[in-house]
């Protein structure tokens, strides 16, 4: 159900301001979303300053500062620092985008990093993604075939491998799904860009042979046709990627098949 | 709670195996409404201005009449099924299913006095 307003124990305090470090002549002030759910408090914004002639160049560099050397409390999700594993996924200037490859250059004034929007916190900067992840699962995100297994491999020719380009990079970061209007409204029930552009990576590839099912799973007012184009998953995948683009993709062929 | 895994949370009642033909529904009377809406501005602009007398009888022409009943028809039915679309957006249970049932019972009540009107012209 579209929500107006924050729920009471969800609205947003001032959060504490962190001494600014001293000596510094490149500061830069970064809001940071804190909630945690063992001290029974709302969440708060609190404040760091750092000093960026002393740290590296991307968002998460910053992050990573000031959990070594300002706050060890505070909590976010990192791994690869190179935009492959989709971990640092949070909402950074009113981006949902990856920390990792999110230059601080690219950010005039103070620096706002909040979680993912629309989506259950687990601490600080870190959603809880189960739901996602479970949808991603229900569109069997790998090869079906009825086929015998041949010999050697899965032929596919140029032509069709080209075909899933822009499709297969996607790594799950569910920050186009996070952005998406219609998910927020009914992620129970409606996919997401995220899932539906990995379901049609599967739907096209030449090699898997479930293009039906899929497509009877797909076809639901829901899981697929609550993706009223509005875009905001093209505009903000952090990979370059067009969600909406696969998804058309699909309505495409769903018509195809009736009409 | 409920003690329901994460994948049955995400399959839900499974596929409704619908929504493709209101899909192409809405993809059809988008195409049919650009000429439509232009012609329909056109010729019923073109009826105003004149006695009562004048009116009905520029409604009784076969031309205006069905431009008339075909834009009133294609018109309503696309903003019903847009509005349908915005009701299971942002509203859900009791209160989406019985806005759903208002909404459809006055678009084709709209419908119905609209034809109706013009049949009394026209005939």
């Amino acid at each position: 159900m579209v929500e107006f307003a924050l729920p009471k124990n969800s609205r947003i305090t001032t959060g504490k301001t962190w001494p600014q470090p001293e000596g510094a002549t490149n500061l830069r002030a970064f809001r940071i979303y804190r909630w945690n759910p063992d001290d029974g408090k709302n969440p708060s914004v609190d404040t760091y300053f750092i000093d960026l002639d002393a740290c590296g160049p991307m968002v998460l560099d910053a992050l990573i500062k000031i959990k070594n050397e300002i706050d060890p409390t505070l909590t976010f999700r990192r791994s690869c620092r190179e935009g492959i594993c989709g971990s640092c996924a949070m909402n950074i200037d009113g981006i949902n985008t990856l920390a990792c490859i999110y230059g601080l250059d690219e950010i005039k004034g103070d620096v706002k990093i909040y979680p993912l929007p629309h989506m259950p916190v687990v601490k600080d900067l870190i959603p809880d993604l189960t739901h996602f992840y479970a949808q991603h699962a229900s569109i069997m995100p790998w090869l079906e075939t009825k086929t015998n297994r041949p010999a050697k491999e899965w032929k596919q020719s140029i032509q069709d491998r080209k075909k899933l380009d822009g499709l297969y990079e996607c790594v799950m970061c569910a920050s186009c799904s996070t952005s998406c209007p219609s998910y927020w409204w009914n992620g129970d029930r409606y996919l997401g860009p995220a899932a539906l552009l990995h379901a049609y990576r599967w739907i096209i590839d030449s090699r898997d042979e479930a293009t039906g099912e899929r497509l009877d799973d797909l076809e639901d007012p829901f899981k697929l046709y609550r993706c009223h184009t509005i875009m905001n998953c093209a505009k903000t995948c952090p990979k370059g990627l067009n969600p909406a683009k696969a998804i058309a993709e699909i309505k495409k062929m769903m018509v195809e098949r009736h009409v | 709670m409920r003690y329901l895994t994460d994948r049955k949370r995400a399959l839900g009642h499974g596929s409704g195996r619908a929504g493709t033909h209101h899909h192409w529904q809405m993809v059809g009377s988008s195409i049919a409404l650009l000429p439509m809406i232009p012609l329909f501005v056109f010729v019923f602009g073109a009826g105003f201005g004149g006695s009562y007398e004048e009116v009905v009888a520029y409604f009784s022409q076969p031309i205006p009449a069905i431009t008339v009943g075909l834009s009133l028809t294609v018109i309503v039915l696309h903003l019903t099924h847009e509005a349908k679309a915005a009701v299971e957006d942002y509203m859900h249970g009791a209160v989406q299913k019985l806005t759903l049932l208002g909404l459809g019972a006055f678009a084709y009540t709209l419908i119905a006095i609209g034809l109706f009107a013009l049949a009394r012209m026209a005939l």
